[in-house]
């Protein structure tokens, strides 16, 4: 069955510069998602600690906050960032996989408003959060 | 009577130290190199160059950049900005020796604190710039604020205001 949720999840996993990085989409429904991303040397930004760059978690904030868009019940069709802002809290951990967890916490006909952290294996101490609005289409 | 000055460096002296800080502060970057990204010096003003590259879309159907393509390329761009204004003068006055620099391996680099990227129009297929300004520099904390553009520097498809915390 074709249904929108599954239309927005193959949007997702085609995305050229997502499969680039490695991102996995793990959920993605009802304004919720969550996307994986491997630790990979090419996404270093500092060689001395091996450490992401704060630019490729972006990206997967992003990704993440874009598929929370896409699947929630009153967007009818895509999604463009109107604005994103990243508060970098720690540095993620070397070696671990860095996980986005994005919520759309409110939705009026025209705007997405959505909130993510991103975490790496310790779960409890994200390493960045982020706030964003997003454009919503369809419903005119 | 006027003291005599001495006598200015040759050109390719000056390039020399310049450009070598400059490579200093980009080529150890595996990230940078990931997106291709690249930046142009006249005199101490530096461009971030984006070539388009099909692995940075991220949405097909138009085609567009991805969104955290843009902002990475905006951080980028500020951070090496900032880097290289810090280093500036002690790479001016020698007391940082440029040539040793590279091989010492990258200086410490600013971190960022937060960063707010602003989507003013979707980033085309075909190659992006970006010029950054420190709005304010202090001994810990920096912000700057920058720019990209594609065909029309006067129109913009993306800005940012980020702080960093500085290297000590």
């Amino acid at each position: 069955m074709v249904t929108k949720d599954n239309i927005a999840r193959q949007f997702i996993e085609a995305i050229p510069h997502s499969r680039a990085l490695g991102m996995r989409l793990t959920e993605m429904q009802d304004g919720e998602a969550t996307i994986d991303m491997p630790y990979d040397e090419k996404l270093v930004g500092d060689p001395e600690t091996g450490v992401i760059h704060g630019g490729a978690v972006s990206a997967l904030m992003d990704t993440c906050c874009g598929a929370a868009v896409m699947c929630h019940p009153d967007n009818r069709g895509g999604t463009a960032t109107i604005d994103l802002r990243i508060d970098y809290m720690r540095a993620a951990t070397p070696g671990q996989r860095i996980r986005a967890h994005a919520v759309c916490y409110h939705v009026t006909r025209t705007v997405a408003f959505v909130r993510a952290t991103a975490t790496d294996d310790d779960a409890e101490n994200p390493v960045a959060a982020a706030t964003g609005a997003f454009t919503v289409e369809g419903t005119s | 009577m006027r003291a005599p000055r001495s006598k200015p460096e040759p050109v390719q002296v000056i390039k020399k130290r310049r450009d070598a800080t400059l490579r200093a502060l980009v080529d150890g970057v595996p990230y940078i190199r990931f997106l291709g990204i690249e930046l142009e010096r006249r005199g101490d003003e530096l461009t971030g160059i984006l070539p388009f590259d099909p692995k940075l879309i991220g949405n097909p159907l138009l085609p567009a950049i991805h969104g955290g393509v843009t902002a990475a390329f905006l951080e980028v761009t500020a951070i090496i900005t900032l880097s290289w204004t810090y280093l500036w003068e002690d790479v001016e006055s020698g007391a940082i020796d440029a040539t040793g620099l590279a091989e010492k391996g990258l200086p410490r680099l600013p971190k960022t604190i937060d960063i707010s990227t602003d989507y003013l129009r979707s980033g085309l297929p075909r190659d992006a710039y970006a010029r950054a300004r420190i709005t304010r520099s202090g001994r810990r904390y920096a912000s700057v604020h920058v720019e990209a553009w594609q065909d029309n520097r006067d129109r913009l498809f993306a800005q940012a205001t980020g702080h960093f915390l500085m290297p000590q």
